[in-house]
C-alpha cells in the first residue's frame, strides 16, 4: 500500500479503529505482518463482496484487503463504527480487533446501481 | 363541507388508516406558532419511491401502480393545495439516457394530477449515479425552501452524494437560511432519507444528518416528512419529529426486523398491499399536522 492510500484511510476511519501507523511501514516485513495480522483479501464489485461472509476469532488482529474492481464501493461494519471508502484499482485496508462475539451485518454504503441494495455480508465473531 | 369533517369521514368511508395523536402531528395548543403568522389550514399530499421503470417479481403491477395512484389522488373530494414527491420517482439504471426517458415518462404521468402545483426532490434512484444531472434537468434544484401559509418547507438533497451526505455546502445553506427564521416559526423538511440513524446496517441513515438535526433543534417547531423506507414509520430526536411515507412500487421490512432490506413478496390475493400515499393537513397556526393515509386503489 502506497504512502498516499495509508494516509487517506487514516483520514477516512478516524479514531474507530487502529491502522497500521506509516511508521510501521520502515519496520521490518514481519513486524509489519504481526501489526496487520491475518489478512484477508476481499473482492469487491457490483455488487458484492467476495468473501461475503468472515469469520474471525474474538480478540485476533485481522486486516481485511478490500480490491475494489468497478466503483467507488463504501465499506460500512456500523455496529463496530467502521466505515472507509473503497477506491477502485486500489487495495483498501482496515484493521479490526473484534472484541466481542456474535455476527455483525456490514454493507456497501454508496449507492451503486441497480443492485446496490443487496450488497452487504457478515463479520462473523467466534467467541 | 369542512374540510377536516370530510378527511374523518372519507378515512371512514374508504378504507384508509386513519392516523391521529402521532408525535409532532397533535395539536399543540392554539398560541404554539404565536399569532403573528397569517396561519390558515392547508392540506397536501406527499407520493413518495414511485421507482419508475422498476420491473421486476415484487411488484408485477409496476408498469400501472402509479397510473392508478393519480386517479385515486385525483377522486380525492377536496383536492390538495399542493403535492409533494419525496424521492426515487425512477428506478435507477447505468444508462444515462434511460435514466431520462423514466424522468420523462414519470412526468407525463403525474401531469394528469388536477393539481399542478408540484414540488420534487430526488432519490438515490434518481441521483447518486449522476449527481442529480438528469434530475435537475426535468425539476430543478434538489434543494430549496418555499412557504405556503406561514409554513416554511426547507428541501433537502441526502442523495446526489453517493455516500449520503448532505454535504458542508448544503449545511451551510440550511444554516444561513434558519439564521432567518423565527425560533418559533413552523418549518416542515422534505427529504428522502431519515435524517437520523434508522438502521445503519440497511443504509437507512444520512452520513452527516445529525448535523442537519442540529441545526434545526433551536426551532420550536419542525417536523420532517421523507420516504426511503418504503413504510409508515414514525420517529422523534428530541421534540423532532419524522414521519416515512409508504412506496408506490413495493413495501419493505419493519425497521431491523430481519438481516436484508429484502423487499417484501408481492401478493396476488392482495395487490398494492403495503403500498399507498399520503395527505398532511397543516394547521400552520399551531404548528400541528394530521397525516391520513390512503391506499393506491380505494373501493
Ligand atoms: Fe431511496
Amino acid at each position: 500500500m502506497s504512502a498516499v492510500s495509508r494516509r487517506q484511510i487514516l483520514l477516512q476511519l478516524g479514531g474507530a479503529i487502529a491502522v497500521v501507523g506509516a511508521s510501521a511501514m520502515l519496520a521490518r516485513n514481519t513486524a509489519a505482518e504481526e501489526a496487520e495480522g491475518r489478512v484477508v483479501e476481499v473482492d469487491v464489485r457490483r455488487f458484492k463482496f467476495t468473501p461475503s461472509q468472515i469469520t474471525v476469532k474474538r480478540g485476533e488482529v485481522v486486516t481485511l484487503a478490500f480490491r475494489s474492481i468497478d466503483f467507488v464501493h463504501g465499506f460500512n461494519l456500523p455496529d463496530m463504527g467502521v466505515r472507509a471508502d473503497l477506491m477502485p484499482g486500489r487495495v483498501t485496508k482496515v484493521r479490526l480487533q473484534p472484541t466481542q462475539a456474535g455476527n455483525f451485518a456490514f454493507l456497501c454504503d454508496n449507492f451503486c446501481g441497480d443492485g446496490h441494495e443487496t450488497m452487504g455480508g457478515n463479520l462473523i465473531v467466534e467467541g | 363541507m369542512d374540510r377536516r369533517h370530510f378527511l374523518s369521514l372519507a378515512a371512514i368511508g374508504g378504507g384508509a388508516v386513519f392516523a391521529s395523536g402521532l408525535a409532532g402531528c397533535t395539536t399543540m395548543g392554539s398560541n404554539g406558532g404565536g399569532g403573528k403568522y397569517s396561519a390558515q389550514d392547508f392540506y397536501f399530499v406527499q407520493l413518495s419511491d414511485v421507482h419508475w421503470g422498476y420491473q421486476g417479481p415484487d411488484n408485477p403491477d409496476a408498469a400501472v401502480t402509479l397510473g392508478k395512484a393519480v386517479a385515486t389522488v385525483n377522486a380525492l373530494e377536496v383536492q390538495p393545495d399542493f403535492i409533494v414527491f419525496t424521492g426515487d420517482l425512477t428506478h435507477t439504471t447505468d444508462d444515462p439516457a434511460e435514466r431520462r426517458r423514466r424522468l420523462a415518462e414519470f412526468k407525463r404521468i403525474i401531469g394528469d394530477l388536477k393539481v399542478k402545483d408540484h414540488r420534487f426532490m430526488p432519490g438515490e434512484h434518481d441521483a447518486s449515479l449522476d449527481r442529480g444531472a438528469a434530475f435537475k434537468e426535468f425539476f430543478g434544484d434538489t434543494h430549496y425552501t418555499f412557504d405556503r401559509q406561514g409554513v416554511h418547507f426547507i428541501v433537502l438533497d441526502n442523495v446526489s452524494d453517493p455516500g449520503a451526505k448532505l454535504g458542508d455546502e448544503q449545511l451551510a445553506w440550511l444554516q444561513a437560511d434558519l439564521e432567518k427564521r423565527d425560533k418559533a416559526a413552523p418549518i416542515v423538511v422534505l427529504t428522502h432519507r431519515p435524517l437520523f440513524d434508522l438502521v445503519p446496517k440497511w443504509d437507512w441513515a444520512t452520513r452527516d444528518g445529525a448535523k442537519a438535526i442540529d441545526l434545526l433543534m433551536p426551532f420550536q417547531h419542525v417536523t420532517v416528512f421523507y420516504g426511503h423506507i418504503h413504510q409508515e414509520h414514525h420517529q422523534m430526536t428530541g421534540h423532532i419529529a419524522h414521519h416515512s411515507a409508504k412506496s408506490l412500487i413495493f413495501p419493505l421490512p419493519a425497521p431491523g426486523s430481519q438481516e436484508r432490506r429484502t423487499p417484501l413478496p408481492w401478493d396476488p390475493a392482495q395487490p398494492y398491499k403495503g403500498l399507498g400515499f399520503r395527505e398532511v393537513e397543516a394547521d400552520a397556526k399551531a404548528a400541528s399536522y394530521k397525516v391520513t393515509e390512503f391506499p393506491v386503489v380505494r373501493t
